[in-house]
């Protein structure tokens, strides 16, 4: 496991900010992306997180961490929200959060889940489902800096209606692929049948390990744990594998 | 008290007095590691303390757990916001360990299978505060949280408590492990609430 190439002190105290929210954009039936305004935003790296932090009347709090979303030099910050069962943060930032409402966020935190311009040869990027999120930030960092790295996503989701970025990634960027697997419920017309990350989804998609491409690999731990055993199985190095995982809980 | 979100009211009150500020509990045991689970058959496991002076000492896995162990049952706090209640462990107490080790070390960097590291001072894995873990659960501990043996010091944040142990270095000055480096308390005490450089 190398040293990440950021850099190695924040310095300063994080400092909890207001953040207000802009804009609400549904990506799916559970998940919602919010644009928000952050005033004093430090900027960030592609795959960075937030601490959000809920205040109720009474003084109660609570706090989660979510995946940015956005580029970096993006105007506005962007996380994107799986609403959870029980979840009770996620639910209201997914239903209850108006625009115009206050809530509070500190980071950017985390800097070894990232990816800057000119960092690797190639970028092969694995998410399931709401993992896709710091994914897509640094799809949208190498867009923003025109960065001719070339990419690969595979997006493994439930179903087609529980994909992420839908408009964008068919938009598509020069040297970006995009593919989809699907764990239950394939569009019409697709020869694979649905079910979890399988070896040959890696090597029918992915480059293989002798181009030493970097991998950053994010979804809930099952697919995290799958997804990093497969490409170490199938021999690339596991220096070169990132991993975010989230447990089912978040919330 | 932070800026009021209009219209949240968050979960129903509990008596929280075992939950650390900014976190909440969970049932489930998330996992959260850096890149792939490395796989460490038992038969090439070692765990070796080497002091300021070089001195080695390892055990491997037989000597390991024929040494009398413990069942400590602890809260876990991670600093993703998790707190997971009564977890029940088998593993060696560092007391154990270290008690033949001759030192004049304040501080320690723990190193793992696979890369990864972490620092603390060397006290806090004394006095019946830290374990080699070897059992989860009444069970082995699975790769994926650190098996086939893992450091435990659960009261600082859950990425103190290496997977994957390996060793421990003694040293006379604190230095930052992986996490440390890359913005993450070097401490790391949940009720202090100490989550990233500066906290």
């Amino acid at each position: 496991m190398a040293r990440a190439a950021v850099p190695r002190r924040l310095g300063t105290r994080l400092r909890w900010q207001v953040a207000t929210l802009v804009e609400r954009r549904a990506e799916n039936e559970g998940a919602s992306t919010l644009v928000l305004d952050v005033p004093d935003w430090p900027g960030h790296l592609a795959g960075q997180h937030v601490d959000v932090r809920l205040t109720a009347e009474d003084g109660y709090s609570a706090q989660r961490s979510y995946s940015l979303a956005s580029a970096p030099d993006a105007r506005h910050v962007e996380i994107t929200v799986q609403r959870v069962g029980d979840g009770e943060v996620s639910a209201y930032l997914v239903d209850g959060l108006a625009v115009g409402d206050p809530m509070e966020l500190r980071g950017p935190v985390g800097g070894w889940f990232v990816w800057s311009a000119g960092q690797a040869d190639r970028v092969l990027l694995l998410g399931g489902g709401s993992g896709v999120v710091p994914l897509m930030a640094m799809i949208r960092a190498r867009r923003a800096a025109a960065d001719p790295t070339p990419f690969r996503l595979l997006h493994s989701v439930r179903s087609p209606a529980d994909r992420y970025y839908l408009p964008e990634l068919r938009r598509g960027d020069p040297g970006l692929t995009t593919e989809f697997l699907y764990t239950r419920t394939s569009p019409d017309g697709r020869s694979r049948p649905p079910g979890r990350i399988r070896q040959e989804d890696i090597t029918g998609f992915a480059w293989p390990p002798e181009t030493s491409p970097m991998c950053y690999v994010c979804g809930p731990t099952g697919f995290v744990e799958t997804a990093a055993d497969l490409l170490t199985g199938l021999g690339h190095d596991p220096d070169h594998i990132r991993t975010e995982r989230f447990g089912p809980s978040g919330g | 008290m932070g800026v009021v979100s209009p219209g949240f009211r968050g979960r129903p009150r509990e008596s929280s007095r075992r939950l650390p500020p900014g976190q909440y509990e969970t049932h489930d045991f998330p996992v959260l590691s850096a890149g792939p689970t490395p796989r460490i058959a038992r038969e090439d496991w070692e765990f070796t303390v080497t002091t300021e002076t070089g001195d080695r000492h390892s055990w491997n896995w037989a000597e390991l757990t024929a040494l009398p162990s413990e069942n400590p049952t602890v809260d876990l706090h991670c600093v993703t916001k998790w707190s997971k209640f009564d977890t029940r462990w088998q593993g060696v107490s560092l007391d154990v360990l270290l008690a033949e080790v001759e030192t004049a070390a304040d501080y320690v960097m723990v190193s793992s299978y696979g890369g990864y590291t972490t620092g603390m001072p060397l006290e806090d894995l004394l006095h019946g505060q830290a374990w080699i873990a070897y059992g989860y659960d009444g069970d082995d501990i699975p790769p994926e949280h650190g098996g086939p043996a893992r450091l435990l010091v659960p009261h600082l944040y859950f990425w103190k408590s290496a997977k994957w142990v390996h060793g421990i270095q003694l040293l006379p000055q604190d230095e930052p492990g992986f996490w440390e480096s890359l913005g993450y308390h070097d401490y790391g005490d949940p009720w202090r609430e100490q989550r990233y450089q500066g906290d």
